[in-house]
Parts: C-alpha cells; sequence; structure tokens
C-alpha cells in the first residue's frame, strides 16, 4: 500500500490513480460548513484567512470532544457535497489536497482537472478508528464554532482511497457503473 | 394509577443515548458482519466498518463524530401519571447529561436560518408522544446523523398510482442520495396517512429489527423488491460500487385520504442507531 507524506508534492498528486488505497501522514486542517463558509466569505472580501492553502489539506470533519487524556474524540469525514459551492474558490487560491466523503458535483470535479488537486475519500462512520490515527490536535481558527472550528491535526497513516484524480477520473462513477445492473 | 417520576424518564433517555451512540444493535451488527460483497472495494470498506464498530464498543467511543440530533418516541400508557419535573424538561435533560459525560459533539444550531449558533448541549430533542393503553412507558431513542437524514424525501402520489410507483419512488430517492448516507443504509419507508405522518412513519419504521417479517403479504413482497432494486443500483459500500447498497427496508403504514397516497422516505446510515426500553 502506498503511503505519502503530507503536504503532497506536485508530482506525488500526478502519481495518483482514482481507486487507489493511501495511507497519509502530516498535518491535516479540519472545516466543515460553517468554516468554508467563512473562508468563502473573507476570500471575496479580499480579508486574510487563517490558513495557507497551497500548503494545507483540508479534511471535511467536526470531531467529537476528547475525552480527559486523549488527543480527540471521534473524527470521521462529513458529507463532501455540501462544501462544492466553496471549494473551487478555495482551489483557486491554492488548496490542493480534500480530504472528505462521497461524491463531488462537476463544478469541484473541473476544479480538481484544472488545478491539478486530488480528492481522498476516507470511510463515513468510521470515526473510531480514524481517531487512532489522529496524534495531536489544536483549534487555531474559529473557535466560536465548537466542532466546526478550524483544527491542526498531525495524523499517522490515515487511511484513504483515491476518489477523484488529478486526471479528473471519478471512481464514484466508474464504481457504481460497474456493479449496476 | 401508576404513579413515575420524570426523574426515571430522564435517567433512561440519557443511558439509551449513551449507549446507542456506542454500540450498534445487533441485527446491524450481523448484517453488515455477513454482507456479501462482490467489489473488491467495497469488501474492503466493509472491513473497515466492521472494524470501526468493533474498537467503538470496546472503547466507548462515538460510532461516528455526528452523534446526531436526539429523537425521543415516548409512548405512555393511559394509566400513567407523571410526577416531579415536566416531561419534556426531563427528556432534554436525560440528552443535555448523555451528550456532556458521553463526549458527544454537540450538533443542534438554535436558529436554523439566521446566526446557526449552537445551543452547546444539542438540546432541544425532537419529541413525540403518542398515548396507549396500559401502564408502562415506551422509550425509544435515536441519535439521528444529517448526512442520512439530508436525504430525506416526501412525495404525494396520486391514488391512481400504483405499487411500482411507490417501488419507484423509494428506489430513486436512495438512487439519488447516493454515496451520501453513508451505504449500506437503512431504508425507512412511511406510507399513507397524511403528509407529515408519512415522514413521521418513515423516521419510527428505523426502530424496526431489519430482520422483522411483514404479516401483511403484498408489503413484504414490496419491502423485498426495493431491497433488490436499491442493491442493483451499484453504490456498494460508502458509494464506491458494489452491491450491498443497503441492508434492510422497514416499512409501516397507515389508512389515507381517498384523494392521496403519501410517501416518505427517511434514510439511516451503516451505523443506524437506536434503543427501546419499555419501563
Amino acid at each position: 500500500m502506498k503511503r505519502l507524506t503530507l503536504p503532497l508534492k506536485e508530482e506525488d498528486i500526478a502519481g495518483l490513480k482514482a481507486g487507489e488505497s493511501v495511507y497519509l501522514t502530516g498535518y491535516i486542517y479540519t472545516a466543515r460548513d460553517a468554516a468554508h463558509k467563512r473562508l468563502y466569505n473573507a476570500i471575496k472580501e479580499n480579508k486574510s484567512i487563517p490558513i495557507d492553502l497551497s500548503k494545507s489539506v483540508i479534511y471535511y470533519a467536526g470531531p467529537c470532544p476528547n475525552k480527559p487524556g486523549e488527543v480527540i474524540g471521534s473524527c470521521g469525514p462529513t458529507t463532501s457535497m455540501r462544501m462544492d459551492k466553496y471549494t473551487p474558490l478555495l482551489m483557486e487560491n491554492g488548496l490542493r489536497v480534500i480530504i472528505g466523503k462521497g461524491e463531488r458535483g462537476d463544478i469541484v470535479l473541473d476544479a480538481i482537472k484544472k488545478y491539478k488537486g486530488v480528492y481522498f475519500a476516507a470511510v463515513g462512520g468510521s470515526g473510531a478508528l480514524i481517531k487512532n490515527c489522529i496524534k495531536s490536535s489544536e483549534v487555531i481558527a474559529y473557535d466560536d464554532l465548537l466542532s466546526e472550528a478550524i483544527r491542526k491535526m498531525y495524523v499517522e497513516d490515515l487511511p484513504v482511497i483515491t476518489a477523484i484524480d488529478s486526471n479528473g477520473k471519478n471512481l464514484y462513477k466508474t464504481e457504481r457503473e460497474k456493479y449496476k445492473r | 394509577m401508576r404513579i413515575i417520576n420524570t426523574k426515571v424518564i430522564k435517567e433512561n433517555v440519557k443511558e439509551m443515548f449513551l449507549n446507542a451512540n456506542v454500540h450498534l444493535s445487533e441485527d446491524i451488527k450481523n448484517a453488515l458482519k455477513e454482507a456479501d460483497e462482490v467489489s473488491p472495494i467495497g469488501k474492503n470498506i466493509l472491513n473497515i466498518i466492521n472494524e470501526n464498530i468493533d474498537v467503538a464498543d470496546k472503547t466507548n467511543t462515538p460510532i461516528c463524530q455526528d452523534t446526531g440530533m436526539a429523537v425521543v418516541f415516548l409512548e405512555v400508557g393511559n394509566e400513567v401519571f407523571f410526577e416531579g419535573e415536566f416531561i419534556e424538561d426531563s427528556i432534554n435533560e436525560g440528552v443535555r447529561e448523555a451528550y456532556e459525560e458521553g463526549y458527544f459533539r454537540k450538533s443542534v444550531v438554535k436558529s436554523p436560518v439566521f446566526d446557526r449558533v449552537n445551543t452547546k448541549d444539542n438540546t432541544p430533542a425532537i419529541i413525540y408522544y403518542k398515548y396507549v393503553k396500559g401502564d408502562k412507558v415506551n422509550i425509544k431513542v435515536m441519535p439521528k446523523g444529517f448526512g442520512s437524514e439530508n436525504c430525506g424525501q416526501t412525495k404525494m402520489l396520486n391514488p391512481s398510482d400504483a405499487e411500482q410507483d411507490v417501488v419507484d419512488f423509494v428506489v430513486e430517492s436512495v438512487s439519488k442520495a447516493g454515496s451520501k448516507p453513508c451505504p449500506p443504509i437503512v431504508v425507512g419507508v412511511g406510507i399513507g396517512g397524511t403528509m407529515e405522518k408519512s415522514a413521521m412513519m418513515a423516521k419510527e419504521a428505523l426502530f424496526l429489527d431489519i430482520n422483522y417479517k411483514e404479516k401483511d403479504e403484498n408489503l413484504q413482497r414490496m419491502r423485498e423488491e426495493i431491497l433488490t432494486k436499491i442493491n442493483n443500483l451499484g453504490i456498494g459500500p460508502a458509494g464506491l460500487g458494489g452491491r450491498v447498497s443497503a441492508i434492510g427496508v422497514n416499512i409501516m403504514t397507515y389508512p389515507t385520504h381517498i384523494a392521496g397516497l403519501p410517501v416518505s422516505v427517511n434514510i439511516g446510515c451503516h451505523v443506524s442507531r437506536h434503543e427501546e426500553r419499555s419501563i
């Protein structure tokens, strides 16, 4: 199985093929609905944003709180499609690597192809397992959003599947077609 | 008359949410374990799903970070008299304590449209009361995640529409949902009544054991047909292709008006969590 260190280099992204399973190690940033809205509005209004998108991996997630002595609670991915309307602008501003769950709309597919990005799928509803891959977590922005705040997390061997590769090959489409009858 | 202090209801609601968010019911656990998936990616995903259920169970960790909006069905016997705090406050207190002590995510915002500020304790719960005969109180709780909830549909069909139209609407709803509700899913279907009655039945159907035997032959046939058609959509585990897209189709019905045929679909993800207790 392929192991990659984050942030990914251009050639790492180019080498990924839809369907390929990968273990990711490095820093990721959580952001979901409310944080995306703020990032999007800030960019639109030419205001600064709290992360450097060109060096960041965004993980669509809002974790459970940590129990005492633990790094974080259950932390699986949330449905990506709700972030579709924000994604092209974030990619235009440097974002290349996204982790979430579920299919994406055409505007995101086009943006991934245009900017040579990659969309990884983590397994939805596997938050207890993913929690064990997270070695550190700190809120770095929008702490008033609670579970929806932006967290910087260090993950070790986070298991993901390449769902949409930089050529726009979309696993959700190809695999569903394969098993339809 | 039987007097029950609402503290007892609060404690039960609390325990039930603490439990339901961490441990899955046996019917769903077994169905996921025994699922026969042909797609290699799907097989791999089912293994991850089953391992996650196991880890959550053993480490007392929420199975999914979306510990849901708290849905409660309270069936109160007509011989029961509640004493103590107001019943609705007691249920909400049970939810509040469970989400705090369980380190569950608080996912409720006060104003749905405007500022969307979090209520910070996962209340208010969604509560449905029903009066039944007897001296028991039956409590049903469901932490309902919104990845799947967002995929629900209601359609007011015509009386001239036939069995096939009902089947098609349910299958079409699941097809549109695709990967979003975290398949393999459980499909709750409510048929009949009024618009909101069908939606409530679709939700309540998710409490049924997915292996229940429907006495009405027509309905049983419809359940099987819907399940087969859903599994032929190709969606598969996590929506990444395969033949295990749903593990159960649960249907509830109610008489309806001569002019109507309401149908609702409420989807439960592969961690379709619920618990029921009679006290």
